[in-house]
Order: structure tokens, then C-alpha cells, then sequence
């Protein structure tokens, strides 16, 4: 929900910051730790289909609601299936949700942004017009209803999360073209007869880059906890697919039975959005010129 | 704002007069819909109606019908004239009598309204004569004898004829009955709020003076609600709950089977989405029958609070066809069956509502089904868009439920008949299309017993309905409550219904 | 400055009417058919014609657009299909409860997030800092849902602290109202607090290297008091415009945690709206939200353009 707060706070990127940008990051420790967070649960993920657990999805009618124990690290769920394992193949879930709809969302918002900023204009007016709409609807409202008009799967749950969140993108991207365009080399280039795309590939995009980066960083964990909340809705991940947040939408009605059946998910979406922010942040002051 | 204008002001006097003793508040599951029963369609909505509005007729809790406004009445040998006696000395919640002409006037407000969602369940009725001060006959074009229970339900019950005329369609912003509560204030999703009123005919038997509603969706925060004191009692305990509320001494505990079920509706006849062996092979929905360990999904899902059915009738109703008993779980034949069709495995896609409890099911009667050889997908849908697929044919199985009606024609007519309203697997046979239309027109139970019977043992072959099980309505209440009685229909009646002095 | 403003309103006559196209077209698209939801568990033919024809659902798109901007533009936003109830009526009683969670949120937020925001900046680089930002982060990454439905856990059910869930005007019951609404005022105001401490940080930073700071501190003014009246003082004003702003995002996070504690606001009128296709209602409360927001944005860009000279020429 910071995302588009944030966006206000003054990032400005310069160009090829590149190598000292990180040896900056490398040496903020929240930011490594952020970073060691995302690449443990990126690894997990990954590597679910080796690990030696147990079937997400195989049931036991013996074994529902059990506490966690040494069969069951952190215990079965509401049909006997083993939550570790859940945890793990949901991990799957929250992350590719969260990076392929920041992906859509970067992909389809930057190109506008980079077009409304350059060219100005009706052009502008009209994407921006568009853009002050989208993000005057509330962020989850928009995905409740894009995803509720989709229908709930995970991958409509991303569509709509990468959908709401992509205005964010074109305005940010906008801004940072407008704040570039009148610089020398850009005036210079358009003097030698560039073209409009070889002036916005080579002069403007690098510009643009850093602060999308960041933006795209801090909106992974946004999206993250955003398909949570789909799921939580009922909206996101069906079953007997696993993932974070649908595990806590069925928990929350075994609250008190079975609390371990909230705390696993709770605390790993917590975890790997924590991640991604201590990184957005690292990557922020990182690539902000101003600040040494 | 005026609202809180009047908050404002009435704040002062809430401080003088702390809040009365004799409150009940009763957490609902849901919110309810419009307050006016003719237009109304939500449960929760007939909890409250239970306390606002009387109706003709009531039913005990062995769903026999007893007076309630109408005292006394009888068919005509032709059973086209229903005659009723109406109890004197009533008045609605406005000063307005209770008579004849209001009667009449309340059938052809349910009949005419354009808002009503009561149609179909007076159209039986063709006219209403007034033959009496205190005497109505209703004048039927075909012997109906499931009208009794209509009138036991939102169709019987009597809205002042003053206060609807002068509101229109908007009656439901201050709803003026007869009950033995009248409406004080709603605020949507919050409260309703009811309040005693003193001249109510059996005033003497509700001994509460203000009864809210408060709709708390969640079944653990209701439960909590109710621990922390801040309900008396609450209705649809998570069956999962039930051996936590027992064990608490300040909590009793009530429960019965209802007279719904939930079962999986399978498209044999809607479309296209029809045309494959499930949809055309009886014989594989008996397979798919035969996988099911009813017993065992009862117990995993509701700890055994439920009660396991493959029938819309409750196993302990007198209309449960005792003939034909939930079939034990058998793989082999079941597998034996899906041999003959020619299939070792089958995939079958189920819709369902996208509520955990619901998908719950599913994932164990997948489970299940696996181990005959049915690749179960399960397709999740917002509730309503699952109604608009099934109603379109637009699935090859539905997992939905219904909430179940006092006489038994509620509960297979429009759901088995070719022309029924709401028969979504178009399931067709004139046969069961004779049997279930005789047994509505007539008033001898042992007769119509018969034809349900005889219509159940075509359906359990062909199995357009897999029937799963019948929830149980489940209710915790303060222990300082006294004399709930659990009805099978899930209402709240307040009669008797006391705290212990 | 007063062009400014009046070209700002001039172009949120446009964006409002899009968000109306965008809420209207994306709730037609929704799969459904809101006659069948609305005729009940019976389904009765003559109930869902009757609803088609009132609702006008039968008719093409644009003129059922027409239809409701016409009632828009007299002050009808319509009924709600479910309760009958005025939608403007609904906004009415709904909004002052979404109001008074936010404010509270904000309160909570402000005691939290600036202190927090104050301390990390004055022991800059310092393990305190370090552990400040820490713990704001966290605020900002727990999920909102989850930790409403711990919180009910532990001190509702377990405790009985507090009470699960449920709503009381503080013009009926202060009491009660402040013990219904702390909790949820807590859960939306962790992530906020995380917000405001990290913009009061860098307001504070901004400051702290300011000339009359130093002047300040050469003049031998206790270090307490050079912090409180002269750094943050002048560090607020930027901090109150940011959160105005923030204002507008809370009416989004107030969505889940109403769902999560049933308190009636304007977020569960929402959700509950798409999920039963409440057409009226849904489109009513979008556009209201919409212009609220829209309205809050401008406020605070004035403010903002007023305080912060430097962004002046980028308007």
C-alpha cells in the first residue's frame, strides 16, 4: 500500500550509476539481508520439486488438524495434507504472482509513460487523464473488481493485480521523462536528427531505469500481499493448489483449533515481503544520486 | 448526518437509563436483504421476520402445521377451497385490525406486486373471498397441497394493509407487522433492531424487551463475540466449533438437522456441456456415487455434526424413502461400473462456490473419487456467477445446496420435473414428471409417500442430483438462556425464550 | 496559486467521468447475472423480468450509462438492489464510520511514526537507526489481514480484551466505540506509522543540516529543544501534507481490515457490493471514492506546492 507514497519521494536516476550503485548496496546490511530473504525463498521455490516432503495434496483423514510435529514439522491442515510441504509449493504461488504481475505492469506502463512524457500533447493529456482515474479508484477495490471479473484463479488474480498496479508505473516513468527531456543531451541529440525512439532507447529508457527498478522492487512486495488478500477474498489461488494466502482464507475459519494453520502463512508472506522492501530500499538509496 | 444528529441527542438519554436487562442480541451469519416479505429472498432475513411479522400458519418442530393468525381451517372435498378461521383481537405493529380484508389484501399484495418474489408460491391461489369479519376463503385453480406450508413461511406472513399501501415498494424502510417484535432501526450490515410490542396477542409468552440482530459473517469472530458476552446467542456454529462450545460451561449448545441438503447437481440435459458420458451415462454418476464415503466426509469437514443423505429428504424425516438407503462406498463396483462404460479413469470438472467450507467438501469428495478413477478439476466461482453457469448449462457438475422447504414438493418438484424453475441438469422423464405432480396435488399423506417414493427409486438410478448431506443447523446460546427449541427449518422463535432468573 | 487549483478541478471534471466509464463498464463485465443473484434461491422467471426491467438490464450498455449519469447528475445514485436502501443514503451512514477508523489509524500512526521518524534521524547511521527502520519495514510488510485475524485471536478470543468485531458511535458510546475501533485502528495504522516514519526521517534529515539549525545548536541550545522546536517544526508541515496523501490510501486498506472485524463501513459496503452484484451501489461508492481521493490529492499537492518551493517549477 506504500507504493504510490513512495513514488512521491524524489527519486531521481542518472545515468551509468551502475558499479558505484553496488558497491553502495553491497555494503547496506538491511538491504543484504533483504536480499538473502528473497533469494532463500526464490531458491525454495524453485526447488520444491526435488525437495524430499511430503504431496502438497496428498489428504489423510487420520490426520486432519494435527499440531505441528516431528511427521509433521508444522503440522496438517483442515483435510490432512502436510503444511510444511503447502508452505513450500505455496511459496511458488506468492512469488510468481507477485514478480510476473510487477512484470506486466512495468512492461505495459513504462511504454505509456515513456510516450505521454515524451511526445506531451493529447497524447499525454488522454494517458494521463486515464492514469488520474485508475489511481483515484482505491488500489484493492480495483483489483477486487478486475479479479472478480476474471474469475478467481491465479492468474487472473495477477492480470488484475498487474493491471491496478500498472498506473503507478506510467506516472512515475512520465514524470521522470519530463524531468529529462529538456537536459542538454537530449536537446543535443534531437539537434543531430535523432529519431524519437533512438532519442527515448539510448537518452531517455537508461533514465528511467534506476527508479522503476526501485519502484518495481518495493511493488513485488505489494503485489506479494496484495494475491494474498485476493486469495484471502477467495479471488486468488483455488485449491487444492497451494498458496499463501489461501491457506490463511481457509485458517482464519480454524482459528482456534488450529492456529498453526494461520501462523506458517502469515509469517512467510510477512518474511518475503519484509525481503523486498529491505531490498527496494537498499536499491532507493543506492541509485540516489543526492545522497553519499 | 442527521443520523448522528439524533445519535447526539439521543446519547444523553442513553447515559440516564442504562441499557435494559431483557436484550437479546443474536449474531446472524449474513446481513439480511429487503424487510419486506414479499420481496425478500435471504434466510438470515426470515430469522428476523420470525420476530417482526406472524403469519398464518406456524409448524412445530416435527414440521406438522399449527394456527398462528389463522386458527382453524379446512379443505373443500375438491380440495380447491381452503376455509380460514382468523384469530380476533389482533392488531399490527401500526394500530391497523387484523381481519378478513387484510388478508386478502396481503395475498394480492404477494400475488400482484411487481416487486414480489412470492409469485409462484401463491399462484395456486386464483382469488380471496371474504367471508367473514374473521373468516377467508382462498378459491384455488388446482388442489395445491403444499399451500400450507407456503402460508407456514414469507407467503403467509401479514403486513399491515395501512402501512403497505402507503409505502409502496419502499415498505422494507420501516416494515409494520404483526409480530410479536416491531422494527425500532436497521443499519445495513450492522444491526437491526427490534423492540417488544405490548399488544401483541400472545404478548405475555416474549419476554424480551429489545432483540437485535447483528450480521457477523465470520464464525469465529461470532463465537467470540458470544464468549466475550457481547451476544446471547448466535445461529450457524461452525460444525468445526462444536466440541469447543460444548465444553464451555457458560455456552449451551443446540442443534437439529435441517430440512435442506448440499449436494452436486450434475448438467444431463442443459446444453451442450451435457454431452459427455457423464452427462449421458447414469452409470458413471453411480460410479461416481459408489466412490463417496459420506460417512467419512462428515466426519472430516463437520466432525460428524452433520447428517450424511442421498435423498432431498433428511434420513430422520417421514419422507425419507427408507428403501433405498445411502449406499455404502464401494470401489470395486464402482470401478466395475466405469469399466462397463468403457472409462478406467474419467475426468470430471465440478464447479463451486469459492467458500472455504464448500471447497472443502470438494477436496474430499476429490480425494475420494481418485481412488475410483475420476480425475475430479474442481472450478471455483464466486456464488454469483456459479448460478448464472448453472442456469445457463454452462457446467458439466455444481456443487450447490438448498436450503430446504417444510413440505417435501419444495424439495424435488422444480429441481426434478422438466418444466421445473430451477431444474439446471434439465433432467426430463415423464414418468417422475406424473409421480412428483400427483403427489403435489394431493392431501393424503400415505398416497403422496407413495409417489415420492416411487419417483426416488427412478432418481437414485439416474442421479441427476448426487445428494451429499443435510447441514445441521447449529445454535450456541448463553448458558442464562432458557427454552430455545431448535426448529428444522432454522428459524430463531422466541417464544418461551427467556433469561434464568 | 488560485489558477492552479481552479486548472486542477477543470481536469478532475475528466478523470471523474472515466473513472465512471471504467466502474460502470468493468462491474457490466462482471460474469453474473445480478437479476438471478437478486430473484433468490427460488428463481422465480417473473421476479428476474421484473428486475431486468427495473434495472433497465436488458437494455444496451450505453443506455443503461446514460441512465444512471443522468440520476447521477440530479444527486440519484439509485438504490441498492439488495436492501432497497438509497445508495447516497448508504454512503451517508457508511462514511462516517470509515472516517472516524482512518483518523484513528492516522492517530496511531502518528504516534508511532514520528517519534520513531524523529529518533532514527537525529542517531543517524546508529544501531538505533538501524532497528527503527527495521521495525518500520515490518509494519509495512505484514500483511493487514493476517494480522487483524491474530490480533482477534489473542486478545479477543484469548484474552477477551476487546471485542472481535462490531461498531458503536462514539456519539452513542464513546467508551464502546473507542474499544470496538482501537484494534483495527491499530492494524491499518502499522503500515501507515512504517510510511510517516521513513517521510519524517527525511524531512527531519532535510532539516537537521539547515542553516538556522546550526545557528541554533552554535548558540548552545540544548540539543532536546534545538530537535523539537526548531528541526521538527519545520519538518511537520511537509509531514502533514505527506499524510493528507495518505489520507486517500487508507480508504483502500480500510477495505480488508472492515472485512476482517465487520465493522460497517465504506470498504465491506464495497466488497460485499461486487461480491453480490450490487450494480448501484458498487458504481455509487467507486465514483464517491474516486472524487474523495481526487479531492484529497489536490489539497494536499496545494499544501505540498506551498511548503516545498522546489517542486514549484514541475507543476
Amino acid at each position: 500500500m506504500s507504493a504510490t507514497s513512495d513514488a512521491l519521494l524524489p527519486v531521481a536516476g542518472t545515468y551509468r550509476t551502475g558499479s558505484r550503485a553496488w558497491r553502495k548496496l553491497r555494503t547496506n546490511k538491511s538491504a543484504l539481508f533483504g536480499f538473502t530473504i528473497v533469494t532463500f525463498f526464490i531458491v525454495l521455490a524453485l526447488l520444491a520439486p526435488i525437495l524430499p516432503i511430503d504431496d502438497p495434496a496428498a489428504t489423510s483423514w487420520s490426520a486432519v488438524r494435527k499440531a505441528p510435529s516431528l511427521d509433521h514439522l508444522m503440522g496438517t491442515d483442515e483435510i490432512g495434507r502436510d503444511i510444511f510441504s503447502r508452505m513450500i509449493w505455496g511459496a511458488r504461488a506468492s512469488l510468481i504472482a507477485g514478480v510476473i504481475s510487477v512484470v506486466m505492469a512495468v512492461s505495459i506502463g513504462v511504454p505509456f509513460g515513456l510516450v505521454a512524457g515524451y511526445f506531451g500533447g493529447w497524447i499525454d493529456q488522454g494517458i494521463s487523464r486515464i492514469t488520474d482515474a485508475l489511481l483515484a479508484m482505491p488500489f484493492l477495490i480495483l483489483a477486487v473488481a478486475l479479479a472478480a471479473f476474471l474469475g478467481p484463479s491465479l492468474t487472473n488474480a495477477m492480470i488484475a493485480i498487474g493491471l491496478s498496479a500498472m498506473p503507478i508505473f506510467i506516472r512515475l516513468t512520465r514524470g521522470q521523462v519530463l524531468s529529462v527531456k529538456t537536459d542538454d543531451y537530449v536537446e543535443g541529440a534531437r539537434a543531430i536528427g535523432l529519431t524519437d525512439l533512438a532519442i527515448i532507447l539510448r537518452y531517455i529508457l537508461p533514465n528511467v531505469f534506476a527508479p522503476v527498478l526501485v519502484q518495481a522492487t518495493l511493488t513485488i512486495a505489494t503485489a506479494i500481499i496484495l494475491e494474498a488478500a485476493l486469495s484471502f477474498l477467495g479471488l486468488g489461488q483455488q485449491p487444492p493448489a497451494p498458496s499463501w494466502g489461501s491457506m490463511l482464507n481457509v485458517a482464519k475459519n480454524f482459528l482456534t483449533q488450529a492456529p498453526w494453520m494461520a501462523w506458517w502463512p502469515g509469517a512467510a508472506i510477512f518474511l518475503v515481503v519484509l525481503g523486498f522492501n529491505l531490498l527496494g530500499d537498499g536499491l532507493r538509496d543506492a541509485l540516489d544520486p543526492r545522497e553519499t | 448526518m442527521h443520523k448522528i444528529l439524533l445519535a447526539a441527542l439521543l446519547a444523553g438519554s442513553a447515559l440516564v437509563s442504562p441499557a435494559l436487562a431483557a436484550d437479546l442480541r443474536i449474531g446472524l451469519q449474513d446481513d439480511a436483504d429487503v424487510l419486506d416479505p414479499d420481496q425478500s429472498r435471504t434466510f438470515v432475513g426470515r430469522i428476523v421476520y420470525t420476530s417482526l411479522c406472524d403469519k398464518l400458519v406456524d409448524i412445530t418442530p416435527e414440521l406438522k402445521i399449527i394456527p398462528q393468525l389463522a386458527t382453524a381451517w379446512s379443505w373443500s372435498d375438491d380440495g380447491k377451497t381452503l376455509t380460514m378461521d382468523l384469530r380476533e383481537g389482533v392488531v399490527f405493529h401500526d394500530g391497523t385490525p387484523f381481519d378478513a380484508e387484510a388478508v386478502k389484501a396481503n395475498i394480492e399484495r404477494s400475488k400482484n406486486l411487481p416487486e414480489s418474489r412470492r409469485k409462484s408460491e401463491v399462484k395456486s391461489i386464483d382469488s380471496v373471498a371474504v367471508t367473514g369479519a374473521y373468516q377467508v376463503k382462498m378459491m384455488l385453480a388446482n388442489p395445491d397441497a403444499t399451500l400450507l406450508a407456503q402460508l407456514a413461511d414469507r407467503a403467509g406472513m401479514m403486513i399491515s394493509p395501512t402501512a403497505a399501501e402507503a409505502a409502496g415498494a419502499d415498505f422494507a424502510a420501516n416494515p409494520v407487522c404483526s409480530g410479536p417484535y416491531k422494527f425500532v432501526e436497521r443499519v445495513q450490515q450492522d444491526r437491526i433492531v427490534l423492540e417488544k410490542f405490548a399488544d401483541h396477542w400472545n404478548a405475555d409468552a416474549f419476554h424480551f424487551d429489545k432483540v437485535s440482530f447483528l450480521p457477523i459473517p465470520d464464525t469465529t469472530v461470532r463465537l467470540a463475540n458470544l464468549r466475550a458476552g457481547d451476544l446471547d446467542m448466535l445461529e450457524r456454529l461452525a460444525a468445526t466449533d462444536a466440541a469447543a462450545v460444548k465444553a464451555d460451561a457458560g455456552l449451551q449448545y443446540a442443534e437439529t438437522v435441517s430440512i435442506g441438503y448440499q449436494g452436486i447437481t450434475v448438467n444431463v440435459n442443459n446444453g451442450d456441456r451435457a454431452k459427455n458420458p457423464f452427462g449421458e451415462d447414469a452409470r458413471l454418476r453411480q460410479a461416481f456415487e459408489l466412490s463417496i464415503d459420506r460417512d467419512a466426509l462428515n466426519q472430516v469437514v463437520f466432525e460428524g455434526a452433520f447428517a450424511p443423505g442421498n435423498q432431498p429428504f433428511p434420513p430422520n424425516s417421514p419422507w425419507y424413502d427408507k428403501d433405498v438407503p445411502i449406499p455404502a462406498r464401494d470401489i470395486e463396483k464402482a470401478k466395475a461400473l466405469m469399466k462397463e462404460t468403457g472409462h478406467e479413469t474419467f475426468d470430471l470438472e465440478v464447479q463451486v462456490a469459492n467458500n472455504p467450507v464448500q471447497t472443502q467438501v470438494l477436496q474430499v469428495v476429490q480425494a475420494m473419487a481418485a481412488e475410483a478413477g475420476f480425475n475430479v478439476k474442481l472450478k471455483s466461482t464466486e456464488f454469483a456467477s456459479l448460478l448464472a453457469e448453472q442456469s445457463a448449462g454452462n457446467y458439466q457438475a455444481s456443487q450447490v445446496g438448498w436450503s430446504g422447504r417444510v413440505d417435501p414438493d419444495g424439495n424435488i418438484h422444480q429441481f426434478m420435473t422438466c418444466k421445473g424453475g430451477i431444474n439446471d441438469s434439465k433432467y426430463c422423464n415423464p414418468e417422475v414428471d406424473k409421480l412428483l405432480d400427483a403427489a403435489r396435488t394431493s392431501n393424503n399423506e400415505e398416497e403422496r409417500k407413495a409417489e415420492y417414493d416411487a419417483a426416488r427409486k427412478i432418481l437414485a438410478k439416474d442421479l441427476p442430483i448426487i445428494y451429499l448431506y443435510h447441514p445441521s443447523w447449529i445454535w450456541a446460546l448463553d448458558d442464562k438462556l432458557e427454552g430455545f427449541v431448535p426448529y428444522p427449518d432454522g428459524m430463531i422463535r422466541l417464544e418461551n425464550v427467556k433469561f434464568r432468573s | 496559486m488560485l489558477s492552479y487549483i481552479v486548472r486542477r478541478l477543470a481536469i478532475a471534471v475528466p478523470t471523474l467521468i472515466l473513472v465512471s466509464i471504467f466502474v460502470f463498464t468493468l462491474q457490466k463485465l462482471l460474469p453474473g447475472d445480478p437479476a438471478l443473484v437478486m430473484a433468490g434461491e427460488d428463481r422465480d422467471p417473473a421476479a428476474i423480468a421484473f428486475i431486468r426491467e427495473k434495472y433497465h438490464l436488458n437494455e444496451p450498455i450505453l443506455i443503461q450509462y446514460a441512465y444512471w449519469m443522468k440520476a447521477v447528475l440530479q444527486g440519484d445514485m439509485g438504490i441498492s438492489l439488495r436492501t432497497n436502501q438509497p445508495v447516497l443514503g448508504l454512503i451517508g451512514d457508511k462514511l462516517p464510520v470509515t472516517i472516524q477508523l482512518a483518523l484513528m489509524a492516522i492517530v496511531i500512526a502518528f504516534v508511532i511514526g514520528v517519534p520513531a521518524g524523529i529518533l532514527s534521524a537525529v542517531k543517524k547511521g546508529t544501531m538505533i537507526d538501524y532497528v527503527a527502520n527495521i521495525v518500520a519495514l515490518s509494519g509495512l510488510s505484514v500483511p493487514n489481514f493476517w494480522l487483524g485475524i491474530m490480533l482477534i485471536l489473542l486478545v479477543s478470543v484469548n484474552l477477551g480484551w476487546l471485542p472481535a468485531s462490531g461498531y458503536e458511535s462514539p456519539f452513542v458510546d464513546p467508551l464502546r466505540s473507542l474499544k470496538t475501533m482501537i484494534m483495527p485502528a491499530f492494524v491499518l495504522g502499522t503500515s501507515l506509522a512504517a510510511t510517516l516514519m521513513r517521510h519524517t526521517r527525511s524531512a527531519m534529515l532535510g532539516v537537521m543540516k539547515a542553516d538556522y539549525v546550526r545557528t541554533a545548536r552554535a548558540k548552545g541550545v540544548r540539543e532536546l529543544a534545538v530537535i523539537i522546536k526548531h528541526a521538527f517544526r519545520n519538518a511537520l508541515l511537509p509531514i502533514v501534507t505527506l499524510s493528507a496523501l495518505l489520507f486517500g490510501e487508507l480508504l483502500g486498506g480500510a477495505v480488508l481490515t472492515e472485512q476482517i472485524f465487520t465493522i460497517p463501513g465504506f470498504g465491506k459496503l464495497i466488497v460485499d457490493a461486487v461480491f453480490t452484484r450490487d450494480y448501484a451501489v458498487v458504481q455509487g461508492v467507486v465514483l464517491c471514492a474516486a472524487a474523495g481521493v481526487i479531492l484529497i490529492n489536490l489539497v494536499a499537492d496545494v499544501l505540498y506546492f506551498l511548503v516545498n518551493p522546489r517542486i514549484r517549477s514541475t507543476l
